[in-house]
């Protein structure tokens, strides 16, 4: 049942599962752990659930199935098989805290509660990659991610000049929608290297053999014939309060054209904050350039009772996500209830249909791969959006001897704002590593501390207190 | 920036952005309006006081700071929007120690 109406208050102190985001590794799971029997409860902070990838599945405006296209819809099941379940999934609710003895710290609409919880799987997802490029933060300037929101949610569509520049499926998945619905794209500027190409033959043979290979090809076709695509290898916003012109060129070459909308993309990364937060070990991933939690078969991480599936486990896209949810919570229900695990769909199967979902990755992730004047940007470029640190800053403070994120922190308050980081960490830590010519695992991310949201003094302060905790305190 | 579909028929929703009314539908989110309707920045930053958009729309960039009936500092891409709700841009250098 989802709630959206639920308040903190309506919350049960314990539950035997705490799932932390309603996308398909989090109504999956839930789907799976609720159905066994254990008490489940699953939080999201958006107003609906889905995720990114099925946003909106239960209340889009955009009626047209053709739109968004089928692998969309799919998400439709998941959710109703989710809320069929029984599992507690509660909209609008922002965890902002877990602790390694699996209490959890959760807002509900200015009201805040701690809940005890006997496995906890984090299901977080992914974000974009940040994309720092000169004038990525006017206005008029977004991630793809973002207007593929207003898309799904909102039934909005790009009007006036349009652009769109990076690389990955998203992206032209993105720009297929668009044109669906009947907006319009002026280019696509496509950043992905052409020297990626070699690497990626090698994992080449799988990617044909996944169903990647025939959707690429389609999504490829249907939006190259309706839109100029250009190869580009540096590319900058420009405008002064908001943006005019995108600036972009090959080799040497220099192109402008004016612009009101430019949609940004080049990849997504996993969204590490709550994990990392509450101490789970990460590594860092050569292949996809990200951190990822380090993780057992059953997607458990270093720290007891807590898994962390999804794309926040490494990116491996939606379907694979769902899989990964039904693998930990199998897990959780062998931990909590072996004797329901009999009613439970194959664990071998579950895996066998991971491993068919998770082909062809491997390929998109080296072809895609952002090339490093995308990501390790110089001069004014800003590096943090909220605290507005250039990319020379931090060049120069790491030239100075500043080894890592945390001391940069102390000299240029990179990764101190509001977003905590997640907008500017893996850039710092590439600088970082750029200037000290050691590989990233060895310059680290942020330290990363609850609240991994801001709540207010209010919500703090509206937690129940027992009284022996009121007279420790009171004269 | 935006228009919305032909097909999107849910229902008006009446909103103040400082202090001016604005129309948005049900299903937006605070962010979602603020760009329908074509406000093309909806903050100020408070260290250079340069002009900020929704980026992300999914939570994690908190560009779309607005105060919402009087809390501030929300993320206007997680609220939705309701009927009489009041929005007001952040604008400004911040004061620190002031």
């Amino acid at each position: 049942m989802t709630r959206a109406t639920t308040k903190a208050s309506d919350l049960a102190a314990a539950y035997d599962l705490a799932i932390v985001g309603a996308g398909p590794a989090g109504l999956a799971a839930a789907a799976l752990s609720a159905g066994a029997g254990l008490s489940t409860v699953v939080f999201d902070e958006n107003p609906g659930v889905g995720g990114q990838i099925y946003r909106a599945i239960a209340t889009t405006p955009v009626a047209d199935r053709t739109v968004l296209g089928e692998d969309y819809w799919a998400g439709a099941a998941l959710a109703a098989e989710a809320e069929a379940s029984g599992a507690l999934i509660v909209t609008g609710a922002t965890v902002w805290s877990l602790d390694p003895t699996l209490e959890i710290g959760v807002s509900i609409e200015g009201a805040a509660r701690m809940i005890q919880a006997k496995r906890v799987i984090i299901a977080t997802g992914a974000l974009e990659r940040p994309f720092p490029v000169p004038g990525w933060t006017l206005p008029g300037v977004m991630s793809a991610g973002g207007a593929q929101t207003l898309l799904k949610a909102q039934g909005l569509v790009p009007l006036g000049r349009t652009v769109m520049a990076g690389s990955g499926p998203l992206l032209w998945l993105l720009a297929a929608q668009i044109l669906r619905a009947g907006g319009k794209i002026d280019a696509i500027l496509d950043t992905q290297p052409r020297r990626n190409w070699l690497p990626a033959l090698a994992y080449a043979a799988d990617f044909v053999l996944s169903p990647y290979f025939d959707k690429a090809r389609r999504l490829l076709r249907e939006v190259r014939r309706q839109v100029t695509v250009i190869g580009i290898d540096w590319l900058a916003a420009v405008g002064d309060d908001k943006l005019r012109e995108v600036a972009f060129g090959r080799g040497g070459s220099e192109r402008r054209l004016p612009v009101d909308l430019l949609l940004l993309h080049q990849g997504v990364v996993p969204n590490v904050n709550l994990a990392m937060a509450v101490g789970v070990d990460h590594a860092w991933d050569a292949r996809q350039l990200c951190w990822s939690p380090v993780l057992d078969a059953d997607f458990n991480s270093s720290v007891a009772g807590i898994a962390v599936a999804g794309d926040g486990a490494g990116i491996g896209g939606g379907t694979a996500a769902a899989e990964r949810g039904r693998i930990a919570a199998i897990a959780a229900v062998r931990a909590l209830r072996p004797e329901a695990l009999g009613s439970l769909p194959s664990e071998q199967g579950v895996r066998q249909s991971l491993q068919r979902e998770e082909m062809g990755r491997a390929f998109l992730d080296v072809l895609n791969r952002p090339a490093p004047q995308f990501r390790l940007p110089k001069g004014d470029t800003i590096v943090c959006r909220c605290e507005e640190v250039t990319a020379a800053q931090v060049r120069d403070t790491a030239a100075m001897g500043c080894e890592g994120p945390n001391q940069m922190k102390a000299f240029l308050r990179c990764g101190m704002g509001p977003c905590q980081g997640r907008l500017c960490g893996l850039t710092v830590t590439e600088l970082i590593a750029d200037a000290r010519k050691v590989p990233p695992a060895e310059v680290g991310y942020y330290r990363l501390r609850p609240p991994v949201k801001p709540i207010t003094l209010g919500e703090l302060a509206s937690l129940p207190i027992s009284d022996a905790e009121r007279k420790a305190v009171e004269r | 920036m935006f228009r919305r579909l032909v097909e999107s028929k849910a229902a008006t929703v009446a909103l103040t952005v400082d202090g001016k009314p604005v129309s948005a539908r049900e299903g937006d989110t605070v962010a979602a309006a603020l760009l329908a309707a074509g406000i093309d920045h909806s903050r100020t930053t408070p260290v250079s006081g340069a002009p900020r958009a929704p980026y992300c729309m999914m939570g994690v960039c908190f560009e779309c700071l607005v105060s919402i009936d009087g809390v501030g500092s929300r993320q206007g891409c997680l609220v939705p929007v309701c009927d009489g709700m009041r929005i007001e841009t952040q604008r400004g250098k911040r004061e620190a120690g002031r």
